[in-house]
């Protein structure tokens, strides 16, 4: 008999402790796929973040570090230099990589530091209960934002795909979504590609994920994707940003 | 007998950490250390190691995180107000048991302070700093000589204990130059299988990590670590005793402050006065038994700080009160005068007749 469909062999048995319709699942499986795909998963090491994924190092089988707030982009360059054979990522959210780790993000992409970074963006904190998060959307309702994001007192949302792509340092950066099938592949696509970039030792590659967030939404699973991709696809536009191996 | 070579204390501190084989620095700007990453940023390439000028003292620390997980010697350092702004990966580098060595030449404050040297982040240093139930070892030298073989023995400290291990310095023996012989002891090799080396689907995964959500699997990980601590408070202790074998004061000080002691010492003997000298080398473990014998046999101590006085609060806990203690200090920058102890030194012998 053919198989025809499997878990990844990088992905662990523990069973996710995600609410129902949350993302995080499927992009946690597309990172193993890639990471099987390219025969890498001995010499992968991943960082967590801070926030809902922080727990990630219980979901993969290769080695894992976790990491301060925001500075997961700072730990995995220090596990980069100490091998840089070694195949390093980080997993971050949009509080822990574009509030608290703005700086640690900005400064490893500005140096085309040749790591992975797969970068969640649900316009919202997860972990901590549903505060207002730097990609919060105007008007959005939160923890803190009760009557609706207002950029006249807090300011807009950071693009942070848009914000890196005017550094000349990174290699790659591509946002995805993964709301329906088609965005899901396309998805894939990119993030192996952000890690086969490293592989080729080409430098920094950031895959935004535009993702759900179901309970502090306030929404079921499948309003929750109609959600993002209503309202967060026209803010927060699909595509290629940078990519160096397309400039002639 | 080696050749030795004039340095400045930051730079002998640099090249002593290659000397033990760390290959990976990171830091940030601040005075007075800045010879420190200028040296690293020169010679780290020359040794195949890399030298990186972080983001902030922040970005610094977590690197030295990933450096320190993945199994290899690595140093940052800083002065007092980049430390505290490090204090959260120390916390976490703690807390995921990870080996590191810390710099600190310090500088006044609170807050911005000056660039003159101190001594006030003792308390910062010894009592913790970052948040958590954690200790650092932390060592003080009083030489160029000992900014260099005690940056090696931190490294050493740091891999058996598995602890970040801070140098608590100062601006002065940070800046000042001597003689120092860069000879140092054959280093040993410790095994690290809890590495971030890639499985090399080999072996089971490693998690280098702090986060433990069960209280009793946090509070397993706390006493296990305490009992490294213990191990540390029984092995490593190491002071200085000078002229203590008679000595009727006792006066006690670290790091810039000993050497101003040493001259008190020296001068208050010329004038017949039989005084002494404990200098603790590591402020944690404290040589709390050195003073607790001391107590048995002087009248009184005499603390010697460049802070409004944080040492002597451990001076008293390891003696149990049970002299009276006193204090000469400077604070802001400020170094005292020998003749600011001899004075106290004199004091006491008057007020004791």
């Amino acid at each position: 008999m053919k198989t025809v469909f499997e878990k990844p062999k990088s992905l662990s048995n523990v069973p996710l402790h995600y609410c129902p319709g949350c993302t995080h699942g499927i992009v946690h499986r597309l990172v193993a796929e890639a990471v099987d795909e390219l025969g890498i998963e001995g010499k992968t090491i991943g960082v967590a973040p801070v926030g809902c994924a922080v727990l990630i190092y219980e979901y993969y089988n290769f080695d894992m570090a976790q990491a301060a707030h925001g500075r997961a982009p700072a730990v995995a360059t220090g596990i980069k230099r100490a091998d840089p054979n070694n195949i390093v990522f980080t997993y971050q959210g949009d509080g822990d990589l574009a509030s608290i780790g703005m700086a640690e993000t900005v400064h490893a992409a500005a140096r085309g530091e040749n790591i992975t970074i797969i970068f969640i963006n649900n316009t919202i904190y997860g972990m901590t209960g549903g505060q207002m998060a730097p990609t919060s959307l105007p008007g959005q309702v939160t923890q803190t934002s009760p009557y609706g994001r207002n950029p006249s007192l807090c300011g807009y949302p950071i693009k942070v795909c848009e914000m890196l792509a005017t550094l000349d340092g990174p290699e790659y950066l591509e946002r995805v979504s993964v709301h329906n099938v088609k965005f899901v592949r396309s998805a894939k696509k990119a993030i192996k590609k952000a890690f086969e970039n490293q592989v080729n030792n080409k430098g920094f590659s950031l895959i935004e994920v535009l993702s759900t967030c179901t309970t502090n939404w306030g929404l079921a699973p499948t309003a929750a994707l109609k959600w993002l991709e209503e309202k967060m696809l026209p803010y927060y536009p699909v595509g290629v940003y940078k990519d160096r191996s397309k400039v002639q | 007998m080696s050749d030795k070579v004039l340095m400045k204390g930051n730079e002998a501190i640099a090249e002593a950490a290659i000397a033990a084989g760390c290959r990976h620095y990171f830091g940030y700007p601040i005075t007075p250390q800045n010879e420190i990453g200028a040296y690293m940023s020169k010679r780290m390439p020359k040794v195949g190691g890399v030298f990186l000028q972080a983001e902030s003292e922040v970005a610094a620390i977590n690197m030295v995180y990933g450096v320190a997980g993945a199994g290899k010697r690595v140093m940052t350092s800083s002065s007092s107000p980049g430390i505290s702004l490090k204090a959260e990966g120390i916390s976490y580098a703690a807390g995921a048991d990870l080996p590191a060595v810390i710099v600190n030449i310090q500088r006044g404050g609170p807050g911005l302070g000056g660039i003159q040297p101190s001594q006030a982040d003792y308390f910062q240093a010894v009592k913790g700093g970052g948040h958590g139930d954690y200790k650092l070892i932390v060592l003080a030298p009083a030489s160029v000589q000992e900014m260099a073989s005690l940056t090696v023995k931190a490294f050493e400290l740091a891999d058996r204990y598995l602890t970040p291990v801070m140098i608590l310095s100062d601006g002065t023996l940070g800046q000042m130059m001597e003689p120092v012989s860069l000879d140092f002891p054959q280093q040993q090799v410790f095994e690290k299988p809890w590495a971030l080396t890639g499985t090399k689907c080999a072996r089971p995964k490693n998690v280098v990590n702090s986060l433990h959500l069960v209280a009793e699997k946090l509070e397993q990980k706390i006493l296990a670590r305490y009992e490294r601590y213990k191990a540390a408070e029984q092995n490593e202790v190491m002071c200085e005793e000078y002229l203590m074998d008679d000595a009727e004061i006792c006066v006690v000080g670290f790091g810039i402050s000993s050497r101003v002691a040493r001259s008190a010492v020296n001068a208050a003997r010329a004038k017949g006065i039989k005084v002494g000298l404990i200098r603790p080398v590591t402020l944690w473990p404290f040589p709390d038994a050195a003073l607790k014998a001391a107590a048995k046999k002087v009248k009184a101590f005499i603390c010697v700080e460049c802070s409004m006085g944080q040492m002597i609060e451990d001076v008293k806990l390891a003696t149990e009160f049970s002299k009276p203690i006193h204090l000469v200090c400077r604070s802001g920058g400020v170094i005292p005068s020998p003749e600011e102890v001899v004075g106290k030194i004199e004091e006491l012998m008057i007020n004791d007749k």
